[in-house]
């Protein structure tokens, strides 16, 4: 009895520091939202305090300036078909190599699982030249193709440990009831690959979404600017207006975290599964 | 005979091929290409690339203090960053496997920082760390936030180090959360009923059975530090004073800024032989020490 109740006495005293922990990583976003709606003045002032009147304009203004629906656009389209592409091409090659398992594949693979460890800093000088060599330069598809390249190692990693845990007998049953090597792979593997494709997905969601360096070397031009180019444009343009910056911010993060919030679980299953399988 | 051969081999090019050709497009080659520019003067301007033997090499190790500089921030960064980061995920998931009634919105709100990119957050930080702090500084009277954060060289190192450890220790915490709920059940029990200390269980027994998700958030941990970029041209550019001029920054400098790409891909090599060679280093260390239950 005395230690049941020691027990939950140390489970309440722990709860109570982790809400004010929790607490404490919520105050940056508190600090961002509280004073994008406060007007310069207000915010200057103080900027822990509450705001003395809410000022909805500071989003209209950063609106126009940062084009945002042209932003949010590029980064939608750009984010997407990467991934659909990437899904595809990934889990055919991973499916192929873990069940072909010639010398090529292999040798692949061990190139693959190397290349990870590749940092991108280390060939972004010189993608820049095969780039504007293969005309990437300055497009959404030239961005697209960049990330097929970039996101093909991880994908095919996570994706070739899953096929395996496949069973080879579901695959054999659909060829002897007649389908050829691509039904198989499309009627009946790929949609078994789900829980991995969904991590596969999810992981590389964040990642593109997010993503600075790569875009900020293939798009120049504004009407092609992602989230994060076009925030980095207009800081470069106001610093230290905090009035518009920071409902720019504001905007800037909002869609990754209604994303986040929405796929939560399967993100953090994505991590999980990606964890254990890298 | 022939046929099945063919059949065989349009499945190899059906399947394989599409991410083999964006592969080798987009890594392969450029990293070859790479390799071969790091002996060159190449400026990245003119198509032509005057062949320099090891010059750009001699010239890092023996001239380059920016480089030398940049790289020992890198350093003291990814130690301190991956330390922290590691512990504070770790602290976290022990608590939150605990039957606490609010563990799943907290594991909520601890991941979240992660889903924003390092650019925004850095910009989100600077206002913190300029007028945030500053406010909180004045109206409670403790120093640590009168601090002048970014601009003075030792605050402003500690600055990145936290917003670093603020965006990724979330992240090591799922990977952690879901080690130490394999740990299985009974082998903590028996502990418990023979009088072991929690600190005895946590030390004998959680721990070593954690350890592969310790190199898995080690590996990560090393590589996000090592390769960060975004984070420290939001949060400093660099500043004050090329203080915290991370490698990736001092490279992406001197290429596309100075335009000495010659130089820039012999720094990338160097910078990918480091990271390499860390990263197997520690994998090969922390495997070692995972024991199976």
């Amino acid at each position: 009895m005395d230690i049941a109740k020691k027990n939950r006495a140390g489970t309440i005293a722990t709860e109570l520091v982790m809400i004010v922990l929790g607490i404490l990583f919520l105050v940056p976003f508190y600090f961002l939202f509280v004073n994008s709606v406060k007007s310069f003045g207000d915010l200057l002032t103080n900027a822990a305090s509450l705001p003395k009147s809410i000022e909805w304009g500071n989003y209209s203004r950063a609106f126009d300036i940062t084009n945002f629906p042209t932003a949010f656009l590029n980064s939608s389209i750009i984010t997407i078909v990467s991934n659909v592409l990437l899904v595809l091409i990934s889990a055919m090659a991973a499916h192929r190599m873990v069940r072909s398992n010639s010398r090529f594949n292999k040798g692949l693979f061990l190139m693959l699982v190397a290349a990870m460890v590749v940092p991108f800093q280390s060939i972004m000088i010189p993608l820049v030249k095969v780039a504007s060599t293969l005309g990437l330069m300055n497009s959404i598809h030239g961005m697209i193709i960049c990330y097929l390249g970039f996101g093909v190692p991880m994908s095919v990693f996570l994706l070739h440990g899953f096929v395996k845990s496949i069973p080879q007998e579901i695959e054999e049953a659909a060829t002897v009831d007649g389908s050829n090597a691509y039904g198989v792979f499309f009627r009946v593997v790929f949609p078994l690959m789900k829980p991995m494709l969904v991590t596969v997905f999810i992981l590389n969601t964040l990642w593109i979404w997010n993503d600075y360096l790569l875009p900020s070397l293939i798009l120049q031009s504004v009407e092609l600017q992602t989230i994060p180019i076009a925030t980095f444009a207009f800081f470069g343009q106001y610093t230290k207006q905090w009035d518009l910056a920071l409902p720019a911010l504001v905007m800037g993060v909002t869609p990754i975290i209604v994303f986040f919030l929405f796929m939560q679980k399967y993100i953090i299953e994505g991590i999980t599964q990606g964890a254990v399988k890298g | 005979m022939n046929s099945k051969k063919a059949s065989q081999l349009a499945q190899q090019i059906v399947f394989v091929g599409p991410a083999l050709v964006f592969f080798t497009l987009i890594m392969v080659i450029p990293f070859l290409f790479g390799l071969y520019y790091s002996f060159t003067d190449w400026n990245g301007v003119s198509g032509e690339a005057g062949w320099v033997g090891f010059d750009n090499y001699k010239q890092i190790f023996m001239h380059d203090d920016a480089f030398r500089e940049s790289f020992w921030f890198t350093a003291k960064f990814t130690v301190l960053g991956v330390v922290f980061t590691n512990v504070l995920g770790f602290v976290l998931a022990y608590f939150l496997t605990k039957p606490l009634k609010t563990r799943n919105v907290l594991r909520t709100v601890f991941f979240m920082p992660n889903v924003i990119g390092g650019l925004l957050l850095g910009f989100i930080w600077q206002f913190i760390f300029v007028k945030g702090f500053a406010a909180v500084g004045s109206t409670t009277g403790i120093s640590f936030f009168n601090l002048p954060w970014l601009g003075t060289e030792n605050t402003a190192f500690w600055a990145i180090v936290i917003v670093f450890v603020w965006q990724t220790a979330g992240y090591l915490m799922v990977i952690y959360i879901s080690s130490l709920n394999n740990v299985p059940r009974d082998i903590l029990e028996a502990a418990e009923i023979d009088g072991a200390s929690r600190l005895q269980i946590l030390r004998s027994i959680i721990i070593p059975l954690i350890m592969p998700a310790a190199t898995i958030c080690l590996f990560l941990a090393i590589s996000w530090s090592f390769k960060m970029f975004d984070l420290n041209l939001s949060l400093t550019k660099g500043g004050p004073f090329g203080s915290t001029e991370s490698v990736a920054m001092n490279i992406y400098n001197e290429a596309f800024s100075k335009n000495r790409y010659g130089l820039g891909t012999a720094k990338a090599i160097i910078f990918f032989v480091i990271v390499a060679v860390i990263t197997s280093l520690q994998v090969k260390f922390t495997k070692s020490k995972e024991v199976e239950a």
